[in-house]
């Protein structure tokens, strides 16, 4: 055995679009602790809510990240809609549920896409980035933003989207479906893929229930937890779903939980569309939280759940927001992954907790 | 230089932006926009990189790592600033961490607007970048010939 070394990766570094500076400490080419700092994206926005009021603080909700932003906008407005009692018609529902679906399919083509330049395979993080630009087409025939919607109010939905044009999504989807499968293909058959990704970054189900592990990182660990399965808003119309599990635990299971997500994701939007009511769009709320009121949610975005909590004081300003997300839960998951691995798999254990930092410091 | 003038390569930095902007910057380099095909490339060493991407606003934190990258990089260079955060602190100007746009901590050339930023406009800034690049190459040639 070699003598210690530590290595500093980030917080700039190519593998990442985002800064997390990790100090990982080695003998010879084995990681044996890694100690993670964070902090470069803080903005403090949770503080914001005592400038901005209810509706504004929709647009900074948005914005705790760009990935996931229909998420954050959605979870947040359930919150609030759940703080002052507004009930939202089920089309604004089923509406906002298509929405967010179609945004875990661009998360997680996105991921596959730094996924595989992680381990080296250019083409085909070019392949997925092709075919999530067909997701955003989706997006700015919608609702005129590529990442940022703004899509949701306090209340149901800003815009409506026509029956043709929903049914025009669905066929959508299926052409992208077909070629997802090619895609899909490299990922899952491919040799060099798996010999890459199998048995790198192990984490046993007890490991990831100990340690309290959300979304696809939990569910490759064989944890069966899917905030969807609670049936909040348009879930709940759902026929069947089941969450999508795999009990291998490493990094290559959790290229397969979310490879089939994608297809779930696909199947959930073509039911809804399937069924959905025309009971109109809901309108934005007029009503202030009252003093004293708390309200907490819960949200399957697309890296785990998201925890939301809203306490109001009476005017139409929060008292306080909080929120806990998916990322800020994996770290520790992912620290207890990278500990004993090998220094080359480093990128990809990072990579395979699609982490989200700016999420997680906000 | 001609070289480098009409196939700059880029460096990307996310200083406290949502990620919005980040995936438009990796967007513009992928398929769709595709500025690959011109020789531009992402790289993550700063002294190969003509041009800085710099999205987000600058906090508390990350102001020694954006000088730190732009010290490294070497002459001549420019800095685009990506979105509206990074122009001017943007939605998130007055929370509390928020310094400010990136020109508080080191010189901007090009500003490129947008919430999140279009791919397009980033292309643009880039565009008026390598102008900027080779304006400040003939300048540190007319230098060295002075010098000389």
């Amino acid at each position: 055995m070699g003598k210690a070394t530590v290595i500093p990766f980030g917080p700039q570094h190519p593998v990442l679009p985002e800064p997390l500076h990790l100090d990982l400490v080695v003998e010879d080419e084995r990681v044996i602790e890694v100690i993670p700092q964070i902090g470069f994206i803080h903005r403090g926005l949770e503080k914001l809510v005592e400038k901005r009021d209810i509706h504004q603080f929709i647009y900074v909700a948005e914005r705790i990240c760009g990935i996931c932003s229909f998420g954050h906008s959605l979870g947040y407005a359930e919150t609030v809609e759940d703080l002052m009692g507004v009930e939202v018609p089920k089309r604004a529902q089923y509406l906002r549920v298509i929405w967010h679906e179609l945004s875990r399919i661009h998360s997680h083509l996105l991921w596959m896409g730094l996924g595989a330049d992680a381990f080296g395979f250019e083409a085909l993080f070019m392949h997925c980035w092709r075919l999530r630009e067909r997701i955003l087409d989706i997006f700015e025939a919608t609702t005129g933003g590529r990442v940022i919607l703004s899509a949701v109010n306090i209340g149901g939905v800003n815009r409506d989207i026509e029956d043709s044009e929903l049914y025009a999504i669905v066929d959508k989807l299926e052409g992208i479906r077909g070629e997802y499968h090619e895609i899909c293909n490299a990922f899952v058959n491919d040799y060099s893929v798996a010999s890459r990704l199998v048995g790198v970054g192990y984490l046993s189900q007890e490991e990831a229930e100990a340690l309290c592990m959300v979304g696809p990182f939990a569910r490759a660990s064989n944890v069966a937890y899917d905030c969807r399965m609670l049936g909040r808003g348009g879930y709940g119309d759902l026929e069947n779903f089941q969450p999508i599990l795999s009990d291998e635990g490493d990094c290559y299971a959790r290229v397969k939980v979310r490879a089939a997500e994608v297809e779930q994701s696909i199947d959930i939007i073509k039911e809804l569309v399937s069924k959905i009511p025309h009971d109109g769009i809901g309108e934005k709320s007029k009503l202030t939280p009252a003093d004293g009121a708390m309200a907490s949610n819960v949200l399957e975005q697309p890296r785990g759940e998201c925890y939301y909590f809203a306490r109001g004081n009476g005017t139409k300003n929060l008292d306080r927001m909080r929120m806990r997300t998916p990322t800020s839960q994996n770290l520790a998951g992912m620290v207890k992954a990278l500990e004993g691995c090998e220094l080359a798999d480093v990128p990809n254990i990072i990579l395979t907790i699609d982490p989200c930092i700016s999420c997680c410091e906000r | 230089m001609s070289s480098v003038s009409k196939s700059p390569w880029v460096i990307h930095y996310d200083g406290s932006s949502c990620n919005g902007c980040d995936i438009e910057v990796l967007a513009a380099l992928t398929p769709l926009y595709d500025v690959e095909r011109f020789g531009i490339i992402n790289t993550g060493n700063p002294k190969h990189a003509d041009i800085f991407l710099v999205t987000g606003s600058v906090n508390e934190q990350n102001i020694s790592v954006i000088k730190e990258i732009y010290d490294q990089m070497v002459e001549p260079k420019v800095v685009v600033a990506c979105g509206v955060c990074a122009c001017s602190g943007g939605i998130f100007h007055d929370c509390y961490n928020v310094i400010g746009g990136v020109d508080k901590a080191i010189p901007v050339d090009v500003y490129a607007p947008g919430c999140a930023v279009r791919p397009e406009a980033i292309i643009d800034a880039v565009v008026q970048g390598i102008g900027i690049l080779e304006e400040k190459s003939a300048a540190l040639a007319a230098a060295k010939k002075k010098g000389a």
